[in-house]
């Protein structure tokens, strides 16, 4: 049952993946990435991260996405070809890195790695939520504080970057 | 757990080939951003995976980080192409080959 689930999800994302580089008009690409985003969370619930799954969905897909699909329309694109000429750089890339994941998993096996020293937390007699937290404000406070200042660099440098002319009076 | 970790990491390993090549060949600047999008959850769905697999919820407290981060790189991001569009009136990658304007 879980493995129907799993392939399910596992075969979505991979097609969704492969439509948000291979669509020409980059709307249909956001919402291919909509629907990867959506079954990511999926695949979160069957690993048992319900919490993650709630974040998931509220961040990517309510925030980043919207954000995205807002600047795409307001920059009004016209669609221009789509790939570089330099695709045989790409392609050697990709097939290197393919040939090499494949020559690590047939050489190393599949060894399974030892379970974690004594120090993890437990998931799910509290509630994953609970147990993130706990971790959370705890062992990672220092950067819990941290991601909230590069949340505030990222906003003021959105700002800065986007206000139109600053500093000059406007003349157009 | 009935699903071996070894398939997550193969469907972690193949959406960031997709976000590489994503990278890689389209011109498009909104659609590269959107292949970053797809590497940072590749790398998501394996922390997840091996958080699961250890029994250790720290990897999930990290994934919450890189959300943090893949928020902060959007709104820079997408703040620098309004800035490019502006100046260039294209978003083609080709066409940006200057530091200054």
């Amino acid at each position: 049952m879980e493995q129907i689930f799993f392939f399910y999800f596992a075969f979505v994302i991979a097609a969704t993946s492969v439509l948000v580089v291979a669509m020409r008009n980059p709307v249909y690409s956001a919402l291919a990435l909509l629907i990867m985003f959506f079954h990511v969370a999926g695949l979160y619930v069957t690993l048992h991260a319900e919490f993650l799954a709630a974040v998931q969905i509220i961040v990517y897909a309510g925030a980043i996405l919207v954000l995205y699909l807002f600047v795409v329309m307001l920059l009004n694109l016209k669609q221009d070809d789509r790939y570089h000429r330099q695709w045989p750089m790409a392609a050697a890339v990709g097939v290197t890195l393919f040939v090499e994941a494949i020559i690590l998993t047939v050489m190393k096996g599949w060894t399974a790695p030892l379970a974690a020293t004594g120090t993890e937390t437990t998931i799910g007699e509290a509630g994953n939520t609970e147990a993130i937290g706990d971790v959370l404000y705890s062992t990672y406070l220092f950067p819990f504080e941290v991601a909230s200042l590069i949340l505030l660099v990222a906003m003021i440098g959105a700002i800065v970057l986007a206000k139109k002319d600053l500093g000059e009076p406007t003349e157009s | 757990m009935t699903v071996p970790l070894f398939y997550y990491l193969v469907l972690s390993g193949i959406v960031f080939l997709t976000g590489v090549m994503g990278v890689l060949l389209r011109r498009n600047i909104i659609i590269i951003l959107l292949s970053v999008e797809l590497m940072l959850n590749a790398t998501n769905i394996n922390f997840v995976a091996f958080s699961q697999y250890f029994h250790d919820v720290a990897g999930q407290v990290f994934v919450f980080f890189a959300l943090t981060v893949a928020a902060a790189e959007v709104a820079v991001g997408l703040a620098i192409i309004v800035a490019l569009y502006r100046a260039k009136s294209t978003i083609n990658v080709d066409e940006f080959q200057l530091l200054k304007w």
